[in-house]
This record gives structure tokens, sequence and C-alpha cells, in this order.
């Protein structure tokens, strides 16, 4: 499960009700839950579809690279952990799906808007998953990164999406646990497990380093959210959070971080890291890395293959629906 | 040629014997049979459920929240409904 820093959102609208926009500013500031049929600016509302749906599509479209290696896995435990964590992926979409139709649009107008290219998910999957390492590696680094995501999302202002992350939060943590099962293995294995286990290490590190969004310095819009409680930490101190973690886990595998600026700071208590390259991220975010358009061809025709079955099943259920109407009216004559 | 969208229904799971039934979220079905289908896939893959309700969510009459002060106020002030309103002397005991 997945989540991207949002910093994408339109600008919020002039306030139209400043006495209503009071209120719930005060409902927030004193932790109250905002449920679904309760006043929102729009504004609001607005930021919470489009986090919400980027974070369901990123749960789909995130199912593809691992579900490449669904088959090649190398053995029966690694294949049943894989298929139960890419089915776990798919569970989660669908428990945001649900969260975001709480404000008001139809799962199938947020897939519709995924599939024209209108909205995004977390550019971490248009990055490939070249050896099994890389499941390994997904596991450990991407999920790592979710969770520091995540975990503060369950605290969210909006009912709905805090409890939907919650049950996210709770199955999330066998994902990690099994891809840093895997990477130690590999770890522990021949030379050249290792070496592939470094080399998946060197290909994940900056792409998820990123995934926590644009550095505070550059990004707009995490005030608002802020202040309605979306969001709890800025990009940067969640992005430290993930270094402080993860950097001594790459150490207990016996791997190198592949960043030569790397040092703890024995007074600050946190692991430096170099500048990223945010041309990369910028380049792929706007649909040029190197797996986007094989990800979104993967999804439409998922979609457009599936059309059938959507159809024939409506069908389906309005014929019995239909036959059963008039069994009952022939059992009343 | 646009779907028309599956129906939603809202799903309640109980998850040990002697507990009430409690909402998980939501799934969307052509019928009752395949929310429940759903309904099993979504929300217990770990075990989580003894028994599984589905509900059309259409045939849910909720609470307006603007109404919250008129329907929940009242019961604030009748503190007397509430076992810690009277005085029991210690030397009673456990009452």
């Amino acid at each position: 499960m997945y989540t991207q820093a949002l910093n994408t959102r339109e600008a919020p609208d002039g306030t139209a009700d400043p006495e209503r926009e009071a209120r719930f500013q005060a409902r927030i500031d004193a932790e109250e839950k905002i449920e679904p049929n309760d006043w929102m600016p729009e504004a609001y509302r607005r930021t919470l579809i489009r986090q919400i749906a980027q974070h369901a599509h990123s749960e789909i479209v995130g199912m593809l690279p691992e579900g490449n290696w669904i088959t090649r896995a190398p053995s029966l435990r690694r294949k049943a952990a894989l298929l139960a964590k890419v089915q776990d992926e798919g569970g989660h979409g669908l428990y945001l799906y649900a969260a975001a139709e709480t404000l008001g649009v139809a799962r199938e107008e947020l897939v519709e808007l995924l599939l024209a290219g209108m909205q995004k998910y977390s550019s971490i999957f248009n990055y490939p998953t070249l050896t099994w390492a890389d499941i390994g590696a997904i596991g450990w680094l991407v999920d790592g990164a979710a969770i520091m995501n995540q975990i503060p999302l369950c605290r969210c202002s909006y009912g709905p999406y805090a409890r939907a992350m919650i049950r996210i939060c709770k199955e999330e943590s066998f994902h990690q646990r099994q891809g840093f099962e895997i990477m130690l293995t590999l770890c522990r294995g021949t030379p050249q497990q290792k070496a592939m286990a470094q080399d998946a290490l060197n290909r994940w590190w900056w792409p998820v380093l990123m995934m926590f969004g644009p550095s505070d310095r550059e990004s707009q819009h995490t005030d608002s959210a802020m202040r309605w409680r979306i969001k709890r930490f800025t990009n940067d101190e969640l992005r430290q959070k993930f270094v402080d973690a993860t950097v001594p886990q790459a150490h207990h595998l016996g791997l190198t971080v592949p960043d030569p600026a790397l040092k703890f700071n024995a007074a600050s208590g946190h692991w430096e890291f170099g500048e990223i390259d945010w041309s990369d991220l910028k380049r792929v975010i706007a649909g040029d890395g190197p797996c986007n358009r094989e990800r979104m061809r993967a999804r439409r025709a998922a979609h457009q293959d599936g059309a059938w079955v959507r159809e024939a099943a409506l069908a389906h259920a309005e014929k019995r629906r239909r036959r059963a109407q008039a069994a009952v009216q022939i059992a009343a004559e | 040629m646009a779907d028309k969208n599956w129906p939603l229904w809202e799903v309640f799971i109980r998850t040990r014997n002697g507990m009430a039934h409690r909402h998980a979220g939501s799934v969307h079905a052509v019928d009752a049979a395949m929310a429940l289908q759903n309904a099993r896939d979504v929300y217990t893959r770990r075990g989580e459920g003894l028994s599984i309700w589905v509900v059309p969510s259409a045939a849910i009459t909720a609470s307006d929240p603007a109404d919250k002060g008129l329907m929940f106020e009242p019961t604030a002030s009748k503190i007397y409904r509430h076992p810690t309103f009277y005085d029991v002397p210690d030397e009673v005991g456990h009452m």
C-alpha cells in the first residue's frame, strides 16, 4: 500500500462560507473526525478525493511489478507469500476506493480518470522488476517507505480514510517483513545472490527516497494538508525517519547504501544523506519512466478485457431478479 | 460503451462468537450472493470473521448530522442515568 506524498493538488478555492469553515477548522483542531455527511469545504473534499484515489490507484498498479514474479518465485513458500501480498494490494485498493466513494464520487469515475491519465499513481511503480531480488527490495524498501507514510494517515481527520488506513497498516507489516526475509536469504547465500541483492538496492534506493515527494522547500500544498490534519508530517520529516530506520537494516544485511554522502551525525542522531536527483522524479512523473507506458497499457487492457464480465454479471442478476418477481406474481395469482 | 455501475453494499462482520456485527466497509456487487463473496474476499483474508451481513447501501436510513444536537444532546444532561451519579458508602463494598 503506497502513498506518494501528494503535492500536485489544485489550489483551494476562495472561501465561500468563512463562518462554516471556521467551525469546520475548530472541529479539526479539536481532533474530531469528519464523517461523510458532515459539512466540509469543497477544497477539503477535492483534496481528499484526489489523494485517496491516487492512493487506491497506486495499490492496483502496484500489483503489476510484483505480479511479474509470481510464476517465477523460487519456492512454493515464496510464491504463496507473494500471491497473498499481491492479493492484499488489490484489497487495499478496494478499501481506498470505498473510502473515496463516501465523498460522492463513483469508483468507476476514478478508474476512468486513471485510465485517461488524468489521475496519477505512485511513480515508484514505473520502475521494472528485473530480478527476484527486486521483489525483496520492494517489500523491504517500498513497503517500508509506504508504512512511514501511512502510519500518520491512520490519524487523518477524515474518518473513512483513517479507518481504511488502520486496516491497511495492520496488513502491511507482513509485506515489509517478507521482503526483508528475501533480502536476508540472498545476502546469506552465494556471492552471486548477494550481488543480486546489492544490485536491487542500488536501483531502488533513490526512487524509494523520492516516494516521499518533493523537498519541503519545493512543496506548495503541505500547508493546507497539515492544517486540515490530512497530513501530519512533512515530506522531508518522513524521508528522514525512513532513512534513519533503514540504513541500520542495510548494514545488518551487509549491503552498501548507494550514497557516498551518507554519514551518521552523532550530534543529531540522524543519518545525513546526499542530494536527491529531482530531475529523475519529474521525468518519471511526467510519464517518461522506464515502465509508465507498459503499466498503463496493462491497466487499460485489464479494464477492457473485463468489460464483458461486468456487463454479463449485471444482466444475469437482472434476469434472476425478474424471474423471481414473476414467480412471486404467479404464486400470488 | 459506458459501464453501468454495480450497486454498492455495506458489509458488517461478526468477529467472534458473542460479539455484534460491526461495519467493516463496502463492496460493489450485482446481487446479494456476489456481495457476500466479495465481502469475504475483501474483508476476511485473515480469519477476521465468523459471519457476514451485506445490506444494499441505498436501504440504510441514516440520521442527519445537522440534527446531531436535537438527537443526542438531551441525554447529556441526564447524568442520573449513570451508576456514578449515586453515592454508596465505601463500607458497603462493591455494588
